[in-house]
């Protein structure tokens, strides 16, 4: 094992986790304002997906398609806000994950009504395509860097949302007590409509970023689902910071789980079963780091002080 | 009662121009109709259609569900079919999983299975059975015929397939007939979606040729990555990692990569030709192998069935096992086991009239059985 191969595989499971935090951003931001398990979550990712390999395919640019996976899953997520989320604040989450395990089955049959049952072709933009040497000789993908960029912009977007701004303001005021905030004249109804659409933004943001160098089909959504459900839960939920911190947690403990494991095991094991017990068990690596946390700190890392 | 006669008369002239069958018989076909495995079971359930469509045969009638690529629901599908729509005959699951799931209780229960993908090793060695036929290969056979190909011209292969039943089988059958060194043989998550540590451990090897077998959505998301990689080592997997279902969303990215499969859209044989238009004219697109392996299933089950009567099931299976078909494959037999023996072929994917698409560039295996045949006593 070389130094340039760790730094390429440090350098994947930090571009996993920037994907990873995408969507844990909007699910912890929900969750922590509005108290609501939103399941529905990874069909929002998917609709960006969806929208960015339509657009791109009708205009052929890329960009075009981003802006519309960006409107396209915001608008989904206003509609659904206003339509079905609304009527659930108050019940209780059993309720809550039932409506919106619905809304997942509504979205991936919508969608496969809408573009068929084949996956859709993505490709990454022209400007983003090919590789750049890295130090140590080895190669890596402009675009994985692009990811990785794309996500520390939109961390320290949403850092700047929050703690500067006046909708901000508001959504940090939200999360502390919703009651005193509608009884100072904010209009909190259209405050969780907005937190929403931002949420379903930002996932179906990630929808079309990793849409060009993955699958997009009906379901992509749901596995990239129970990740985000594992970083917020890692990070303490309703927690941006922690769903930042526990997102690179995740990406690189299962990336260099996939890496080093297989290896370490051939000290055990002949090397023809070695990888299969390596993978069998770099498959669950992420999950034992999960309840080491939760069985040292219950609520997370960063856990929300009000909460 | 005009409408009545009719219909009557119209059954009546249709049954005449079909072949007449000694008895009607009804086939239920589970398949994968939702979910992100859809695009395999439209493929099987188109392709079987065709087939029965072209027959215009009155005496046979096909139910279909979705099992949603879930062992449970297609176990109860398979119930329901079984003792409330009567069926005399199963077909259509893609996944070996489910597969297992359903055939063997089904044949116990006295119903015909015929395969029209899945084909685990357990059913076709010494737990194979006189109702369970196989109409697509046996599970091993693309990998060995990737292993043997391998031997020409690769000396250190990178393998690499999801860690489950098939994926063990996929990389059982290459090292099967591979002679060459092993760089490494890696496992991963059925459903991964990223593969950007793989590719960099594939690029540290020293490989000088990359076989992975990754069906539907994880092949498309590793061969978009590994072409943004800088790796250059080339690729290759079983006919399933590029097949017509995936390559247009692949893209590209796919251009130049070796395949093994039974059949390609070049083939040329007079029943290739006459599936591909009929195919292309009713469904308006290219077919995938599991279109073509559904579309010789249902040709077999209709040749038996216009000889013998399926409520006969001894004389119902041995006209199915000799049965003489058109395949768009070419050669096509039923071996001891009821696995097929066929000639197996490396093909490369190229662009054709702006549409990716295989072709074939050479045979590897000539009449070619399974390693499994051996163990089954029929």
């Amino acid at each position: 094992m070389t130094i340039a191969l760790a730094l390429e595989q440090l350098l994947n499971g930090i571009q996993l986790g920037v994907m990873l935090f995408l969507m844990a951003a909007g699910l912890t931001l929900i969750f922590g304002v509005m108290g609501l398990i939103n399941l529905a979550h990874g069909s929002l990712y998917m609709v960006g997906a969806f929208a960015c390999a339509a657009v791109a395919a009708w205009t052929g640019s890329f960009w075009i398609g981003l802006v519309a996976s960006l409107v396209a899953a915001a608008a989904a997520g206003a509609i659904v806000e206003l339509a079905v989320i609304r009527r659930l604040y108050d019940r209780d989450h059993l309720d809550q994950v039932l409506a919106t395990f619905a809304l997942i089955l509504m979205f991936s049959e919508g969608t496969r009504w809408l573009f068929g049952s084949f996956p859709l072709y993505l490709d990454i933009p022209p400007l983003l395509q090919g590789a750049v040497a890295l130090p140590g000789g080895t190669e890596y993908p402009v675009y994985r860097l692009a990811i990785i960029a794309a996500g520390a912009l939109v961390a320290f977007g949403l850092y700047m949302l929050i703690s500067r701004t006046r909708l901000g303001m508001r959504i940090r005021a939200g999360e502390s007590d919703r009651e005193m905030i509608g009884a100072l004249g904010v209009d909190i109804r259209t405050l969780y409509t907005v937190v929403f659409a931002l949420g379903a933004a930002l996932a179906g943001f990630a929808g079309a970023m990793v849409g060009a160098i993955q699958s997009v089909q009906v379901g992509m959504g749901e596995p990239v689902l129970i990740l985000a459900f594992v970083v917020i839960v890692i990070g303490g939920i309703g927690s941006i910071k922690g769903a930042l911190l526990g997102a690179l947690l995740v990406g690189v403990t299962d990336t260099m789980g996939r890496f080093l494991l297989p290896k370490l095991m051939v000290l055990f094991v002949p090397p023809a079963q070695a990888g299969a017990i390596g993978g069998a068990v770099a498959s669950m690596l992420i999950y034992i780091v999960m309840a080491i946390i939760l069985a040292v700190k219950p609520r997370g890392l960063f856990p929300p002080a009000h909460a | 009662m005009k409408k009545m006669l009719a219909a009557a008369t119209l059954a009546l002239s249709l049954s005449a121009s079909g072949l007449a069958f000694a008895d009607p018989v009804k086939i239920g076909m589970i398949t994968t109709l939702s979910g992100g495995g859809a695009g395999l079971g439209i493929d099987t359930r188109d392709g079987f259609m065709l087939a029965i469509k072209n027959a215009g045969n009155k005496d046979i009638t096909v139910v279909t569900e979705d099992d949603a690529q879930k062992p449970e629901l297609a176990v109860q599908i398979a119930d329901k079919m079984i003792q409330s729509d009567k069926v005399d005959i199963l077909t259509g699951i893609v996944w070996s999983n489910l597969l297992m799931a359903v055939a063997p209780s089904a044949v116990a229960q006295g119903k015909f299975y015929v395969s029209t993908n899945a084909a685990p090793a357990q059913l076709a060695g010494a737990n194979c059975h006189k109702l369970y036929f196989n109409a697509a290969y046996q599970n091993d056979n693309l990998h060995e015929a990737m292993g043997e190909y391998a031997n020409k011209g690769f000396k250190k292969m990178f393998i690499l397939a999801p860690n489950y039943p098939a994926g063990k089988d996929s990389l059982t059958g290459f090292k099967r007939y591979y002679k060459g060194e092993l760089a490494a043989e890696v496992y991963t998550q059925v459903g991964q979606t990223d593969y950007a540590a793989e590719i960099a451990q594939m690029r540290a090897s020293g490989a000088d040729g990359i076989f992975v077998f990754l069906p539907g959505g994880m092949g498309i998301a590793f061969m978009k990555q590994f072409a943004q990689s800088g790796v250059k080592i080339p690729v290759m997997g079983p006919g399933f990692s590029f097949s017509q279902d995936v390559l247009p969303a692949i893209g590209d990215a796919a251009l130049g990569a070796k395949a093994s499969g039974q059949w390609a859209p070049d083939f040329d044989n007079e029943a290739s030709k006459k599936f591909l238009a009929d195919f292309q004219k009713e469904y308006n697109r290219l077919p995938s192998i599991y279109a073509v392996q559904a579309y010789d299933a249902a040709q077999l089950i209709l040749a038996a069935a216009s000889k013998a009567s399926v409520s006969d099931a001894d004389a119902f299976a041995a006209e199915l096992k000799k049965a003489e078909i058109q395949s768009p494959r070419g050669n096509f037999k039923f071996n001891t086991n009821q696995h097929p023996i066929q000639d197996i072929y490396l093909t490369e994917v190229i662009k054709k009239d702006g549409v990716l698409t295989n072709k074939t560039v050479e045979k590897i295996f000539t009449d070619h059985g399974d390693a499994y045949a051996k163990d089954c006593k029929l």
